[in-house]
């Protein structure tokens, strides 16, 4: 592995590379009785969170196939799927483009985007446009509080999240001084301000409020200011690219600090690149455990023997959005937006990672938030909390 | 004051760093009157060539010292080759362009090397091992690794290494004079080429050693780490004067301390008004600051513009 990377290294520089775009897939060929239906997604392929992006879209891949391989008919015409993925770079400018793109492409349904950031100004074209789009992980509140009657989420929102998350900390963890970071995204500062609101109500102080960005990998000088003012507790709302180096290096200053982020950290990544640093430190996941779903398990499984890794993060959530999205085309009996639209917000559909329902907002009904912490080098789960209300 | 020692020591390490990579632009400066906006990117190759090779030799139970010591070396000998091919490539069939002309392959190089270190280490951060120098030290209430003191010390050693060609050996008196004039040099029987692609070596190896310090204090590598480093580091090298050598040591220390003071206690003296997230902003401000006040940096000379 090391000299075919070094010598293809060398390789490479001695040629032009041509940096190659990504191209959707060429449909199959399909006869005429068969009904196409172009499913699109988009998520992060390339980037600080493109581990996190491919696992999105291999996730979403895995319930397009499967719905394939099942030969699910709707109104009574067998379908084929077809799934065009793009990448939005964790960039709202570059979301709103590839969003266009899927448009113009005629999808008749969105599983995306990852980021709260990109979700919220692509739901606007989507919404535009009246095509139906279930985010797999945006959480942050503002993207069903727009009023647009095509936006769904199959996780718990930030609310949610953050009232767990607060809780949790000033309650089980008994953290009185909390001091709060985030990466400035839709998401990172939307978790944060609801932990933060949800630790005062509880009673606790927050002493410092930082900042730092989705690119950032030194925070030695605000970890030390930090240092300064002895939390019991820090709260970082980001991703794992940042919540990772952060606590290695909360940990060479010699800090032993309760560390804690939302779902953004509940990452393989996580520990891997923190390494023993890593232990003890907690992380939320809208949902029940997959080890306590009934199809759960299989699907862990099915997903490491077809892509070789572990999940990642969001896998079962795009699953189970691609899943639901098929559900209500199949009870509306049409692909066609206008028409299953109507019946997608009030479908209950049984998927991997929670009974699916969506509210008049579409925001996921009485979902439940597990905390996990890292014990042993693996996240383990604490604490299961079911039916949160936004 | 143990915070405060805590911030000069985050200063000091990250400044080492910074220190490193912003001799490889000054030297090139100073001798082609090019920055080689691809340096960060070599910081980078360095960086992920160690990764590789270190996470190699760990699986196959290589002893921790022989395996840090030898992916650093060739690290830094595939650095000085990339160093090497990029002057070649890129700059030498530029030499008597026009000046932009140059600068724009730099960046285009830089692009390339990032595109390039993507499609074949990944998009995603990988942790860089480090099975050694996790331990920590206090010393007067601030906390400080084996790694960081290990950065500092080398740092200064490969700072003293690079005077000691500079000043003291043949090629050192080459790059010297070819600094400053070089038609003068080639008249007097300098091998200008040559001159240039040592100066370019040897600013590549200091290179890998910086991509190796950085990723062994942050554990981390990721394709994208030259770019914001690089753009530091020159800052560092114009701060401390660009073509001069102890100015770059010097601006490299300092943009250091600048940033990790001015981001420990911004929030403290702005009330909250302005965070640590402007650590950015800090390195960025003085780089404008000294092209309005000091053009040519703390330690740069005023030279009359050569026609």
């Amino acid at each position: 592995m090391l000299i075919t990377k070094l010598v293809s290294f060398f390789a490479l520089i001695s040629t032009i590379a041509l940096v190659g775009c990504n191209k959707s897939e060429t449909p199959s060929l399909n006869d005429a009785s068969e009904l196409l239906v172009k499913i699109g997604a988009s998520a992060p392929l390339t980037g600080p969170q493109a581990h996190i992006g491919k696992d999105n879209e291999n996730g979403t891949r895995m319930a397009i196939d499967d719905a394939n391989a099942k030969g699910i008919t709707i109104g009574g015409k067998k379908v084929h799927f077809e799934l065009l993925s793009e990448d939005d770079q964790t960039d709202p400018k570059t979301a709103t483009i590839v969003a266009q793109k899927l448009v113009d492409a005629k999808v008749n349904g969105i599983i995306g985007h990852l980021n709260s950031g990109t979700t919220i100004p692509a739901s606007r074209i989507y919404s535009d446009n009246g095509i139906p789009q279930i985010s797999p992980s945006a959480t942050a509140v503002a993207y069903t509080a727009q009023g647009y009657k095509t936006a769904f989420r199959v996780m718990a929102n930030d609310a949610q999240q953050g009232k767990v998350l607060g809780e949790f900390a000033t309650k089980s963890l008994a953290a009185k001084k909390i001091a709060v970071l985030d990466d400035r995204t839709a998401y990172g500062q939307g978790i944060a301000d609801e932990f933060v609101k949800s630790a005062q109500a509880h009673g606790a102080k927050i002493i410092t409020r930082e900042y730092t960005t989705d690119k950032s990998i030194d925070f030695s000088a605000v970890l030390t200011s930090i240092k300064g003012k002895k939390p019991d507790l820090i709260f970082f709302g980001g991703m794992d690219p940042q919540g990772a180096p952060m606590v290695k290096q909360l940990r060479s200053l010699g800090m032993k600090t309760q560390f804690m982020m939302g779902d953004g950290g509940y990452t393989p990544k996580f520990i891997d690149n923190a390494g023993v640093a890593a232990e003890g430190a907690y992380a939320s996941l809208p949902g029940v455990p997959l080890a306590k779903m009934p199809k759960g398990l299989d699907f862990a499984a099915r997903y490491e023997a077809r892509f070789k890794h572990p999940i990642q993060l969001y896998a079962p959530y795009c699953y189970d959005a691609v899943n639901v999205m098929i559900a209500a085309m199949q009870q509306a009996g049409s692909a066609e937006p206008a028409k299953y639209l109507p019946v997608l917000s009030k479908v209950i559909y049984d998927g991997v990672t929670a009974k699916l329902a969506f509210d008049e907002k579409g925001d996921l009904k009485g979902g439940a938030i597990t905390l996990y912490q890292v014990r042993q080098g693996k996240w383990q789960a604490v604490e299961t909390i079911a039916g949160i209300q936004p | 004051m143990d915070i405060f020692l805590q911030q000069i020591i985050n200063g000091l390490v990250q400044g080492s760093v910074y220190a490193l990579v912003a001799l490889g632009y000054t030297m090139v400066y100073g001798i082609l009157g090019l920055i080689n906006f691809a340096h960060g990117e070599v910081v980078m190759v360095g960086a992920m060539i160690a990764f590789t090779l270190l996470q190699t030799l760990l699986a196959a139970a290589v002893s921790p010292v022989v395996a840090i010591l030898l992916s650093l070396l060739v690290a830094i000998v595939l650095c000085m080759a990339l160093g090497y091919g990029i002057e070649r490539i890129a700059y030498r069939p530029l030499r008597n362009a026009p000046r932009l002309a140059p600068l724009i392959t730099a960046i285009g190089m830089s692009i390339v090397l990032q595109n390039l270190a993507m499609m074949i280490w990944g998009r995603e951060y990988h942790a860089f091992p480090m099975p050694l120098g996790n331990a920590l030290h206090e010393v007067g209430g601030a906390i400080i690794t084996d790694v960081q003191i290990g950065i500092v010390l080398v740092a200064l050693l490969m700072m003293s290494g690079l005077m000691i060609v500079v000043h003291r050996t043949r090629m050192g008196r080459a790059m010297r004079a070819v600094a400053e004039n070089p038609s003068a040099a080639v008249l007097m029987g300098v091998d200008i080429n040559r001159v240039i692609s040592s100066t370019f070596m040897l600013g590549s190896a200091l290179a890998a050693v910086a991509g190796f310090m950085v990723s062994a204090n942050y554990g981390i590598v990721h394709y994208y780490m030259g770019f914001m480093l690089g753009l530091k580091a020159f800052t560092a090298a114009v701060l401390g004067g660009i073509g001069n050598l102890r100015g770059a040591m010097l601006g490299g220390v300092l943009l250091g301390l600048i940033e990790s003071l001015g981001a420990g206690y911004v929030g403290d003296l702005t009330g909250g008004f302005l965070g640590s997230n402007y650590q950015d902003v800090f390195a960025f401000f003085v780089l404008i600051a000294v092209l309005v006040f000091r053009p040519s940096g703390l330690l740069g000379e005023r030279v009359a513009e050569r026609a």
